[in-house]
């Protein structure tokens, strides 16, 4: 044995009858809420009705398949709502005695239904959400993070363009408040790695037309000279966190160079072509159920709720606050089609796991990259870090 | 003593069936390769069907089972000639199975569809569906043939299932993404590797076959990532003295003594350690390395690499023909 398992294993060694104890029903929720928006620049990114409910679905049944040997069943519904409506719909939920609410919202909504959530003694799990100040100053004790922040975002990306030696970027961001916060990740990343922005543009969203019949020809004349006349540069970082202008740069620059960030090569946990690591399996398995391909919405809400199970299972426990602290510890282990196991940062309760760099078809790479490395955990490399993090409700 | 020696010797001549092959299915390639366990030399190469990946023998060595997991379907070869005598019906997405010693029947796991499917190899018949836990892959047979194990890579299971009647009595929780089981000769022993959990459960089994989890054991190299070290394939020698454990992306295979449970040294061997299989007599270890479309030949008594043969794309499981 040359590594310790003590809690580890009196965790783990439950002895599982086949005929199962006293049924323990786990009740959870997915409420996503809907903003109204624009229609997205490429017709691939239109929303499906069932986005983030499909990723429940199947984690319904993977929990409940595990759930048959250990006399535990598992359910959960799945609520959309306006943002008007959104505490009314959770308050319905907490008074149906539901514990366990999968959110599928921004920051503003996720502070606000956690701490409703919290007068209930409920835990929830933040399925969306990137805002750095939910990881930190904003933390909540019965909120964990699901969803990578925009830090680990940026982090991914910036580890790959320093393993590639590309360390002059131009930074081209967006004008809207969440656009100028992914730039400040890109920022605190390019601090955090040793690369230089060498520029820096801000594209104006002034609400033009985006899929006109002739829009590209608009896009094909602007961006261009838009991005004329930079300090020489290696890669284009786009920081376009609300969708409205970095997919058109890759082909549109006026130098040529890679794009990554927002377009080009972009951070992601799932894509519908990952297969490493047996992800083949969950893709099929989610194929067969919702005949879709998955969305980062779907396997962040089924890996909340893979969470929520992995802990039941080893703790045999329902209460929100026993998993809590299940998940919390050195003891939580969960394998996520991610080449590792994923844990949780006990400091803000963000989950750690590997950020997938995809062009659109393809895993191009994964980050952490080769040779960044943390005395805890190379995953640490990713995002805030303990002495980062203003969080003080864990402690 | 000489005498027996030439008789043996006109039988090979008379039948060429004494020259060991190992047969290596590739994943990527679909293709099965033969290598020669004298010579080291590639034989052959020739189609397996989609995607195959487990792969094993009849008793006598005659006939070569195969998962083409993308044909949904177990494909037969025989291992003189290569051709495709049939196939087996094996429900979708065969992935790894076991084989009954008296060569009959096959329990195959069905990793899309939380099933193990037992397989009647003489009739061609499915004997039963067994329902087990999300992602099925690792099968073994205890030595009495009383249990098949099954272990589940999402549910984190080992489940024993009663041979006579099919029904799981026995669920053992073990670490993440548990890939493979292994049995003790004697059937006093069952180990199961955990990849992502990183560790190797140690399980005991009593007379009766009740399974009790012993300990965990884990994996460390110097200079290699904690999370590179995930242990897939099992192969325990005959006598108990010494477990093998292939580690993954570690490229490397533990040594671990059988009685102490502790790991006394690590192998290098090719990228991607998958599956393993003695010759017979154990006199070697042959491991399947994805990455470097290669399988890496152990001297089990010196505990070291001696070769490495190229076979085709992604090569997944391994399999020798007995003397």
């Amino acid at each position: 044995m040359l590594r310790s398992f003590g809690p580890l294993l009196a965790a783990a060694c439950l002895m599982v009858s086949a005929t199962g104890a006293g049924a323990q029903e786990v009740r959870a929720a997915v409420l996503r809420v809907d903003y109204p928006s624009l229609l997205p620049i490429s017709r691939y990114d239109l929303r499906a009705e069932d986005l983030a409910f499909a990723g429940a679905a199947l984690a319904d049944e993977d929990n409940n398949t595990t759930g048959r040997f250990m006399g535990q069943s598992y359910e959960t519904v799945t609520v959309a709502t306006a943002p008007e409506t959104a505490p009314e719909e959770m308050r319905a939920l907490l008074d149906d005695g539901i514990r366990y609410v999968v959110l599928d919202a921004r920051a503003e909504e996720v502070t606000a239904l956690s701490d409703l959530a919290a007068e209930a003694g409920a835990l929830v799990f933040n399925a969306r959400a990137p805002e750095l100040a939910l990881r930190s100053e904003a933390c909540r004790a019965n909120l964990l993070h699901i969803a990578p922040s925009v830090a680990m975002q940026a982090d991914a990306v910036a580890q790959f363009a320093i393993w590639k030696q590309w360390d002059r970027w131009l930074l081209v961001s967006g004008s809207n408040p969440e656009d100028r916060a992914l730039a400040d990740a890109y920022r605190r990343a390019a601090r955090k790695f040793g690369a230089t922005i060498v520029e820096e543009r801000e594209f104006e969203d002034t609400g033009g037309a985006r899929r006109t019949d002739s829009g590209h020809v608009m896009v094909q004349r602007q961006l261009p000279t838009f991005l004329q006349d930079t300090e020489a540069h290696d890669v284009v970082i786009a920081a376009d966190a609300t969708d409205y202008f970095a997919a058109y740069l890759p082909y549109h620059l006026w130098t040529p160079r890679p794009v990554m960030g927002s377009a080009g090569l972009r951070p992601v946990t799932i894509h519908a072509a990952h297969e490493a690591w047996g992800a083949t399996q969950f893709q099929t398995r989610f194929e067969k159920l919702t005949r879709r391909h998955v969305q980062e919405e779907d396997y962040n809400a089924w890996l909340a709720l893979r969470v929520l199970g992995e802990a039941v299972t080893r703790t045999s426990s329902a209460d929100p606050q026993v998993v809590e602290d299940y998940i919390l510890s050195d003891a939580f282990e969960l394998a996520a089609f991610k080449g590792q196991k994923v844990t949780f940062r006990p400091w803000n309760g963000q989950l750690r796991q590997p950020i997938l760099l995809y062009d659109d078809r393809i895993t191009v790479s994964v980050s952490p990259q080769e040779g960044f490395l943390h005395q805890r955990s190379p995953l640490d490399t990713l995002g805030l870090d303990a002495p980062e993090s203003d969080c003080t409700a864990f402690q | 003593m000489k005498h027996l020696m030439l008789s043996a010797a006109l039988c090979m001549a008379a039948t060429g069936a004494f020259a060991g092959k190992a047969f290596v299915s590739n994943e990527r390639g679909n293709t099965i390769t033969v290598v020669d366990t004298e010579t080291w030399e590639v034989l052959e190469e020739f189609e397996g069907g989609n995607r195959p990946r487990g792969i094993t023998l009849s008793p006598d060595g005659s006939l070569l089972y195969v998962c083409a997991s993308d044909d949904d379907t177990v494909r037969v070869f025989d291992t003189d000639t290569y051709e495709e005598l049939y196939t087996l019906p094996s429900g979708p997405d065969p992935e790894l199975f076991v084989i009954h010693p008296s060569g009959s029947p096959l329990y195959i796991a069905n990793e899309d569809d939380n099933l193990v499917t037992v397989t009647d190899t003489d009739a061609h018949t499915v004997l039963a569906e067994v329902p087990v836990g999300v992602e099925p892959e690792g099968m073994a047979i205890s030595p009495d043939s009383k249990w098949v194990v099954n272990t589940s890579e999402t549910t984190n299971m080992a489940h024993f299932i009663d041979t006579a009647d099919y029904e799981i009595k026995h669920n053992i929780l073990v670490d993440q993404r548990p890939r493979y089981a292994e049995y003790l000769d004697d059937g006093t022993r069952l180990f199961v590797s955990s990849e992502i959990g990183g560790t190797v459960s140690v399980i005991d089994i009593a007379e009766d076959g009740t399974p009790t989890l012993r300990q965990k054991i884990g994996f460390e190299v110097p200079g290699v990532l904690p999370e590179w070290l995930q242990p897939v394939g099992v192969k325990a020698k005959s006598d108990g003295s010494r477990i093998f454990v292939a580690l993954g992306p570690a490229n490397r295979v533990a040594v671990i003594d059988g009685a102490s449970l502790e790991v006394v040294d690590y192998i290098m061997v090719g990228q991607r350690v998958w599956q393993m299989a003695f010759t017979p007599g154990e006199e070697y270890l042959v491991t399947t390395n994805g990455n470097s479309n290669d399988i890496t030949v152990i001297d089990v008594a010196a505990e070291k690499a001696i070769k490495s043969i190229q076979v085709g794309q992604q090569p997944w499981g391994v399999a020798i023909t007995p003397n």
